[in-house]
């Protein structure tokens, strides 16, 4: 990705404010290098006749009080003060970038030693430092400058230090060094270009902020001396004379905050192209959920009455579609499953075949950008999509509650587990703040927590996994609803636990007629928990059935595969259909991307039984005896048998 | 907590000696002796070894600053070298102003800094882009400037707050804050600026981690979900960022207090730096790295507030 810099540019190129800041900013270079060719006046040229007189013909930004033409003496001051500028930010870029290269690449003691002296450095306020410095060296004007530098790399130092210290684990580092590459090669050939945007963000900011204390200390007249022109002074200038005329504080001030605001949005703007160009790189949806909410179908609503479903959960025909800078792209494709009251149902497959993405679509929670854009989701016969947020945010937790697959962070960590269950109380039963409470240790001693008022008062850190994922169903359970939807549930935990949280959700079923709907890849859970399973493949529901018949008798080849790839599962039913042996018991390659998803069937690529009708047109669902569907050509041949 | 308290102490008291003898040492960089300062340039050779004596300027730098040191630590940081004051005594006279004017200022920051931050987060279109235009004119606005924009308009023109001077909080309060009102928001827009972005940045980082996404699918309110659970996520990047904006108002007030003639430590540096009182600079230097310590130590107990995870 380092070797595409045609790309970076363009990406640059693309940001209009960026480009418009470059250009302020060559102009002031134009200005400072040419001052002497543009300047219409003498620096010093005084015309006491005129002086203050307001911008005009003869002087286009005005006169300052003592005859001297402002935009002159602005271009003019620009070279003084911009040299200072540079030589702070040439101490900053060099100091930082050396010193943060070293405690990354090298770590250790070098580390620990530029860390602390770093941590030093940033707490001193910088301008007291400058003053002392400015006490000592009371006519050199650079000094100030240089100790600027030197105290601000710091800054730079921890950045290029944090990007060191993640490039240097990478796999091709450790080749160059096997190869007998040096340190100081490495980091010029390797490190360098890789933090490189991150070196110019960073610069670009702190040449804002140097021009600032620049102009500062010009102002304060700690600058060049008076009468040489500079930007600070000009300032000092017009602040003599404010009571009279407040003109002469518009062209410095411009100039030095103009200045200023477009090195920092070039700096957005090398950070955006940077930033635009690794995103490209990683296209996806994202796992991220977001503050926005998704704008709900409404079409959906106007469901005929007779197809009302009688089970507590129906998805029919869901498809969820994310934009992509490419046009939409599915991520679900017209998934359909029927849950009753009290009933348990799996949803199997690898990851990323849309499991997740269904799951969130049942409870209004889809990432930002992606969307619902076919189908319907009924609970208790009520179309979801039908009802406003509102609605629907009363309907999550206290009809369908969410247990995640990490349990270390299913929970805010800044709030004890108790508080956490008393406000999901409160909110679902309006209890007060003492009652709360008490039902928040009823819902630990109901997922069999022994000592629910230790885990009440605990934070979520404090928690082993298997503790925290009981706290995060006892937060599921907070509504008391009548489906829970478990996202892997016992993925994260150890295989003991496992057991336990199985037998516990084992439990609550048989109490409560809680309905599960369990998204596992793992045919193990599905088998101790559900009694029906949904086989995903690539965003398509490829088989659904009774998990006995599922287990004796599998019909879509990946079903077949998936079993195999189960060693305590993989039975007689796999050899009957013949697609085993497959030389492991894994499935070759891996789940395609959805972008590449074709109409065709989802599988053919990895299917060992591929023909070529597999790769002609879409493949419906087909209805078999007993409940059970397939998507599958050779099922479709021969609902029977598949040879 | 206490533990925490002590370990942070234990970190911040090095800084205060680090800082100080590196004052030390650039000032002994300083060509010719502050004797010439005293005495003037007229005076004999023989004057100035004899104060030099007098002084103790012809040890060695080392005892010099411990010798130095042993009198800080007792609040004796001797006594300036144009008036002649005892330097504690002119910089704690000082310290009230400087202090009004920096807490004043932080405070004002914050709460700008995180209500716009909030707003910025949580609204997309119009008033996340006032939110970036502010932190952008915030931090590209020098504050000197600023303040001598706000003196014309408000001072000058519209002649409804006073333009330079301090008064005493002993004066009551209304004067006292009418006094500092400018120099309150010349000095806090470049921390709203700053707090403003954190803010938003830090609130949307919070609101896509996994626990949001689990309270909201158990169907907590969405407002909790925002200003109970997201803000308090962000808020030890908040309270950091408000800390370091703190430290920063510090260097900005040097400048401040010069515009406005407000008797503080900052422009007493300045006037000392450009006397070459150095007594009154090295006193100065610790009271602001004082200030930095007392600043980073608060910090620090509210990450054991906010940071479950701190606490032991």
């Amino acid at each position: 990705m380092t070797d595409r810099p045609n790309g970076f540019i363009r990406a640059l190129l693309r940001q209009r404010l960026g480009m418009l800041a470059a250009g302020w900013l060559l102009l002031v270079l134009l200005g400072a290098l040419a001052a002497p060719v543009l300047a219409p006046y003498g620096s010093d040229d005084a015309d006491l006749a005129h002086a203050l007189d307001g911008p005009g013909r003869q002087h286009l930004l005005g006169v300052d009080p003592l005859g001297r033409d402002v935009l002159s003496r602005l271009l003019y001051g620009a070279p003084i003060t911009l040299e200072g500028v540079l030589l702070a930010v040439a101490v900053f870029v060099l100091i930082g970038t050396a010193l943060g290269l070293v405690a990354g690449y090298f770590g250790g003691r070098a580390d620990w030693l530029i860390s602390h002296l770093t941590d030093l450095v940033l707490a001193i306020p910088a301008v007291v430092i400058l003053l002392v410095v400015l006490s000592i060296f009371p006519v050199n004007r650079f000094a100030p400058m240089l100790a600027f530098g030197l105290l601000a790399a710091p800054g730079l130092l921890r950045v290029v230090r944090a990007a060191a210290l993640s490039i240097r684990e990478e796999a091709y580092i450790d080749a160059a060094r096997t190869f007998g590459i040096g340190p100081i090669r490495i980091m010029a050939r390797h490190l360098l270009p890789r933090m490189a945007s991150q070196i110019v963000v960073q610069t670009a900011v702190f040449a804002g902020v140097a021009l600032v204390v620049q102009s500062g200390l010009a102002f304060l007249g700690f600058g060049p001396r008076p009468p040489a022109p500079s930007w600070g002074g000009a300032v000092a200038d017009a602040s003599g004379v404010i009571s009279r005329d407040r003109w002469l504080l518009v062209p410095s001030g411009a100039v030095i905050a103009l200045t200023v605001l477009a090195l920092g949005l070039l700096g957005d703007a090398v950070r955006d192209a940077s930033t635009q160009r690794w995103s490209a790189a990683a296209a996806g949806p994202g796992r991220r959920s977001s503050a926005r909410r998704q704008p709900r179908r409404r079409s959906a609503g106007r469901q005929p009455a007779a197809d009302r479903s009688s089970a507590l959960l129906a998805v029919r025909g869901l498809t969820v579609e994310f934009d992509s800078p490419a046009g939409p792209v599915q991520l679900v494709n017209e998934v359909s499953f029927e849950l009753e009251a009290g009933q348990s149902l799996g949803v199997v497959g690898e990851s990323g075949c849309g499991k997740t993405m269904t799951a969130m679509a049942v409870l209004g929670l889809l990432p930002a950008g992606v969307r619902v854009s076919a189908g319907t989701v009924q609970f208790d016969g009520h179309d979801l999509a039908a009802l406003d947020t509102s609605a629907l945010a009363r309907l999550r937790g206290r009809e369908i509650g969410y247990v995640s697959q990490e349990p270390m962070i299913a929970l805010d960590p800044t709030f004890t587990v108790g508080s956490q269950l008393a406000e999901a109380a409160r909110r679902h039963h309006g209890l007060s703040r003492p009652a709360a409470r008490q039902r928040a240790l009823q819902l630990l001693a109901r997922v069999r927590l022994p000592e629910p008022a230790v885990v009440s008062a605990s934070y979520p850190h404090q928690l082993s996994g298997g503790i925290a994922q009981r706290a995060a169903i006892a937060l599921a359970l907070a509504g008391e609803p009548r489906l829970l939807i478990a996202d892997e549930p016992t993925t994260a935990l150890d295989v003991s636990v496992q057991a336990e949280i199985l037998a516990l959700l084992h439990e609550l079923r048989r109490e409560t007629g809680l309905a599960v709907l369990l998204i596992s890849h793992d045919w193990g859970v599905i088998a101790d928990l559900c009694e029906r399973a949904v086989v995903m493949y690539a965003g398509q529901v490829v088989e659904s059935c009774e998990l006995a018949g599922l287990f004796a008798d599998p019909r879509h080849p990946y079903t077949a595969a998936l079993l195999a790839a189960n060693p305590q599962l993989a039975g007689a039913g796999v050899a009957r259909i013949g697609v085993p042996p497959l030389p492991l018991p894994t499935i070759t390659g891996t789940v395609p991307a959805a972008a590449d998803w074709p109409v065709s069937c989802h599988f053919a690529d990895r299917c060992p039984l591929v023909r070529a009708d597999c790769r002609q047109d879409a493949i419906t669902l087909i209805e078999l005896a007993g409940g059970r569907q397939c998507r599958c050509v050779l099922v479709r041949n021969d609902p029977e048998r598949v040879r | 907590m206490l533990r925490l308290i002590g370990r942070r102490l234990l970190v911040s008291i090095p800084l205060l000696f680090v800082v100080s003898f590196l004052t030390f040492g650039l000032i002994s960089l300083l060509p010719g002796s502050p004797s010439v300062t005293i005495l003037g340039p007229t005076a004999s050779q023989q004057q100035y070894q004899q104060l030099d004596q007098q002084l103790g300027l012809n040890r060695p730098l080392w005892t010099q600053y411990t010798s130095w040191l042993a009198r800080a630590v007792r609040g004796d940081f001797g006594d300036s070298l144009i008036t002649g004051d005892p330097v504690h005594k002119v910089l704690t006279d000082r310290l009230p102003v400087t202090l009004s004017l920096i807490a004043g200022a932080t405070l004002l920051a914050a709460l700008l800094g995180v209500g716009l931050g909030i707003a910025g987060a949580v609204r997309r279109g119009r008033r996340a882009d006032a939110v970036n235009v502010i932190s952008l004119a915030g931090s590209a606005i020098p504050n000197f400037w600023l303040a001598l924009v706000l003196v014309a308009t408000f001072s000058v023109s519209l002649r409804w707050l006073p333009a330079t001077g301090y008064t005493s909080l002993a004066a009551g309060p209304w004067p006292w804050a009418r006094s500092l009102l400018l120099p309150w928001l010349a000095l806090g827009l470049g921390g709203t600026a700053v707090i403003a972005k954190q803010t938003r940045d830090g609130f949307a980082e919070a609101m896509s981690m996994d626990f949001i996404r689990v309270l909201r699918a158990n169907g907590l309110s969405e407002r909790s979900i925002r200003y109970r659970h997201a803000l308090r996520n962000a808020a030890i990047g908040i309270v950091t960022t408000i800390g370091m904006v703190f430290v920063g108002l510090l260097s900005g007030s040097v400048l401040i207090e010069t515009v406005f003639a407000a008797p503080g430590l900052g422009s007493a540096t300045v006037t000392a730096t450009s006397e070459h009182d150095l007594p009154v600079i090295q006193g100065a230097v610790v009271y602001f790295t004082l200030l930095v310590v007392v600043m980073n130590l608060l910090v620090d107990l509210s990450y054991g507030w906010l940071n479950p995870r701190v606490r032991r």
